[in-house]
């Protein structure tokens, strides 16, 4: 099938086109140099933007946590129901919208790859049946790592690359993609009702520290030359002056770097950006982080900002929502994932008048335009803990414009307003900036090259939005800006077209992106670790592993390992 | 006046949500004919389940007065939403009768189902007939209930009325059911008949009273005194004597449950601890 997109007003950051009037050529799904003009089918993007499709390297979309989120939340969903129509399932929407609203609504914003970044690796298959479930948009799910018993024993005996050998099954038996660190250390000492305070604080019964974890997972990961860096997400998040442990973090796998690679992805930072000693004190450390990271090539970061709305918190950090809990005495749910993780979820309210969600919104922000290098600051919510995926389009506001910054920034808190860099910040994204942070930034951090691109031979997807570049300027019209990224005019996933004029036209099936970890020597099963899954896990070693027909549709990406 | 008459008996619930005097605010008969509704999964007019008919006599001011005359047990949301005006219902009303109402009144002169007044912030409600569950209770899951508005009940209520209430009152002259006042956070709920128990489970704030019997309650509440009358609104007050308890201390609640000294001889004994 064919299809001609023509005379958009094209953003594609990777190739280096910025605003030219161009066509896009699309056959079989992939984006070619050209086609017969006569027998494509033709999209009129005349005075629109057209961008890859976009990409979202952090969102909570499946998984045995959101699914218990959606349990916990009735009331999250009565006033957001979407009825069945020809083309869409039924479904609930808001903060944890189900499965099939979840494809539909990023489809709709013309969004087309979306990871998931936590999943218990016992709990992958309940989290590959969801993501068979999200239609519209190719995924993948990063399995976490950072408290496993088994890493935490070979990190604790040395053995490095026998680490990376299990780390490999891991990735190729979970059908994950990258490796998630959720507060290290901290998970497993929380199994005994602690947390680690510090990023050398020891966690108990296996006498290594958190920054032990990192520098050896991070080791692992350029050992197995995966094509996502760590994903980490720090430890004291969410308590006043993490904003150090962050920096550490940072810093700890400073010497791994090689070149300009990056080799840690921070994600959600704003969550581990406070500065000050207890609450009354917080405030906005983004200008020490972005300090850091405009000095250094070896990390890259996600906004994780918040929205002024109600929404549901969830991480596998299980202690932070404990104490979340704590603050706002909502209902909660914390889980202990056997030897793996643990999970909590506390649903929460961010409020204007409160001086510390204040605070959280402007540090987002803060760092989103402090760094100057918009290829290592992408834009996430960290749906749905700092808010929806949906307010993307309010946050692209905030990024294009300051006087979207002001309009806000006039009914917070008066005391966080007086604390705020962001009225001395100047910096207004262009669309060519705001297509690196949306698709093409995340796309090269996650080492997806035929992804978040427009260039021949990359997957043919595209979004399309009805805003003219020449015309609009989005720093005075950004309520313009914000509808047109609301409801994309076009959305094409795959060659086909999915969306249009912010509808969905066809549901269609993404793909399941997972690596296929080749390591030169498969990993040893010795009679100790097959006795450990028996006596530990409620799974048996040969049940653990998810087969590859159970992703409906399977993209293994295959990596070659050094070890 | 606008008086309509179920023209049969309702076999499958129809969800009524546009039988409210805001919808029909200046709409001749026949466009309040065809107001959509539905009926089990089908899509009716107001005209198919209805006869409509305009009294024009009665004239008043700027406001819409809906009349019901007949069963409707089976329509649910009725006032749903409602900011003004009133609706009259000489019959038996369905479940969540005037959920989410801002203002206006409605009468019940018969039963009504569950959820009646929930999430209510404004206007009143008064049954003259029993309530089922959940009066000015949230929806499920939610924490915000009742916030506002007055609702009298001259029956019986049903399970965990005027839960998660924040403020407002609810005035029972029957008898309540188990958990009433649960969660609660500020507000009055009056009950002058019986209480079945539990009553203000987890309450923070915000006053219970009861004038009949009680057979137990909590073990989370503490008597703080005697006291000679009760409060309920502002004009308006009950003779005593109470036993005032104060809880639920799990939640570190400062809640107020008033309980009659003269209906529970059995509490007598928690006045050793004054």
């Amino acid at each position: 099938m064919e299809l001609l997109v023509k005379n958009g007003v094209v953003f594609d950051p990777v190739n280096k086109i910025n605003g030219e009037q161009m066509d896009i050529a699309v056959k079989d799904g992939k984006i070619v140099a050209s086609v017969s003009e006569r027998r494509a089918r033709k999209i009129d993007a005349s005075g629109m933007i057209v961008m890859p499709g976009g990409v979202d390297i952090h969102s909570h979309i499946a998984g045995s946590e959101v699914n218990s989120g959606r349990l916990l939340r009735p009331e999250d969903h009565f006033k957001d129901v979407e009825y069945k129509t020809l083309t869409k399932r039924s479904g609930v929407g808001h903060s944890i919208p189900s499965t099939f609203t979840t494809g539909y609504r990023y489809a709709q914003m013309g969004y087309t790859t979306v990871m998931n970044p936590s999943m218990p690796p016992l709990e992958a298959k309940h989290t590959h049946e969801e993501l068979n479930d999200t239609p519209m948009v190719d995924k993948a799910t990063y399995p976490l790592l950072g408290d496993w018993w088994f890493v935490l024993e070979h990190l604790r005996d040395g053995k490095v690359e026998e680490l990376a050998r299990h780390v490999a099954w891991m990735m190729t038996s979970t059908k994950g993609y990258a490796i998630k660190i959720v507060n290290p250390g901290g998970l497993e000492t929380w199994g005994f009702g602690h947390n680690v305070g510090g990023f050398d604080d020891q966690v108990p019964n296996f006498c290594i520290t958190p920054r032990e974890i990192v520098r050896g997972l991070c080791k692992v990961n350029s050992l197995l030359n995966l094509p996502h860096t760590i994903h980490v997400h720090t430890n004291n998040l969410g308590k006043p002056g993490n904003f150090q442990t962050c920096l550490e973090t940072m810093r700890s796998v400073e010497d791994m770097g090689s070149e300009d690679k990056p080799v840690v992805h921070i994600t959600h930072c704003q969550f581990s950006a406070f500065k000050g000693e207890d609450w009354r004190t917080m405030e906005s450390g983004a200008e020490e982080i972005a300090g850091y990271v405009n000095g250094h090539s070896h990390v890259t970061l996600d906004m994780g900002q918040i929205i002024f709305a109600d929404t549901t918190t969830m991480t596998a950090d299980g202690p932070f929502q404990y104490s979340l809990y704590e603050l706002n005495g909502n209902k909660w749910v914390n889980h202990d994932v056997e030897t793996e993780t643990s999970a909590g979820i506390v649903p929460f309210h961010y409020r204007r008048k409160s001086y510390v969600n204040s605070v959280q919104w402007s540090i987002g922000l803060e760092l989103a335009l402090l760094i100057r290098d918009s290829w290592k600051i992408f834009m996430t919510t960290d749906h749905p803990n700092g808010g929806p995926f949906t307010s993307y389009p309010k946050i692209i506001a905030w990024l294009v414009s300051k006087k979207a910054r002001e309009a806000t920034l006039k009914r917070i808190n008066p005391r966080a307003r007086s604390r705020s860099l962001l009225p001395s910040i100047d910096r207004e994204l262009s669309f060519y900036d705001l297509a690196v942070v949306t698709r093409a930034g995340q796309a090269k951090a996650l080492g997806l090259s035929d992804k978040g691109h427009l260039g021949v031979g990359a997957d043919a997807d595209i979004a399309v939005y009805n805003v003219n570049p020449n015309e609009t300027d989005p720093s005075r019209e950004y309520m313009t800006v914000r509808r047109a990224f609301k409801r994309a005019a076009y959305t094409v996933k795959g060659g086909r077209l999915v969306v249009r004029d912010g509808e969905v036209l066809k549901e269609v099936k993404g793909e399941t992106m997972w690596l296929n970890v080749q390591v030169s020597e498969q990993m040893k099963m010795t009679d100790e670790t097959e006795k450990k899954f028996r006596e530990y896990w409620t799974v048996e070693y040969e049940n653990y592993p998810v087969p590859e027909n159970y992703l409906e549709v399977s993209h293994p990406i295959a990596v070659k390992a050094s070890v | 006046m606008i008086n309509l008459y179920p023209l049969k008996e309702f076999r499958y619930p129809v969800v009524g949500e546009c039988v409210c005097p805001d919808t029909f605010q200046a709409k001749t008969c026949g466009e309040i004919r065809d107001l959509r509704l539905w009926e089990g999964n089908r899509q009716k007019k107001i005209g198919d389940l209805f006869k409509v008919e305009e009294d024009k006599s009665d004239v008043n001011l700027g406001k819409t007065i809906l009349k019901i005359h007949g069963n409707v047990s089976k329509v649910r949301e009725i006032g749903a939403r409602m900011a003004d005006g009133e609706i009259i219902v000489n019959g038996n009303a369905g479940m969540h009768l005037g959920v989410e109402m801002k203002g206006g009144k409605i009468t019940v002169n018969g039963n009504v189902g569950g959820w009646a007044g929930s999430m209510m912030k404004a206007g009143s409600i008064e049954i003259h007939g029993n309530v089922g569950d959940y009066l000015g209770a949230p929806y499920r899951g939610s924490s915000k209930g009742m916030r506002g508005g007055r609702i009298v009940v001259y029956g019986d209520v049903g399970t965990e009325a005027g839960a998660c209430m924040k403020k407002g009152v609810i005035k029972v002259f029957g008898k309540a059911g188990q958990f009433a006042g649960l969660r609660m956070k500020g507000g009055t709920i009056y009950v002058e008949g019986d209480c079945e128990g539990r009553a203000g489970a987890c309450m923070v704030d915000g006053k219970i009273i009861i004038g009949g019997f009680v057979e137990s309650f909590l073990p989370t509440f503490t008597i703080d005194s005697v006291k000679g009358k009760a409060k309920i609104e502002e004009d308006e007050s009950v003779e005593g004597p109470f036993y005032v308890f104060l809880g639920d201390i799990v939640e570190n609640g400062k809640g107020k449950l008033y309980v009659s000294k003269q209906k529970n001889p059995h509490l007598s004994d928690y006045e050793k601890f004054l």
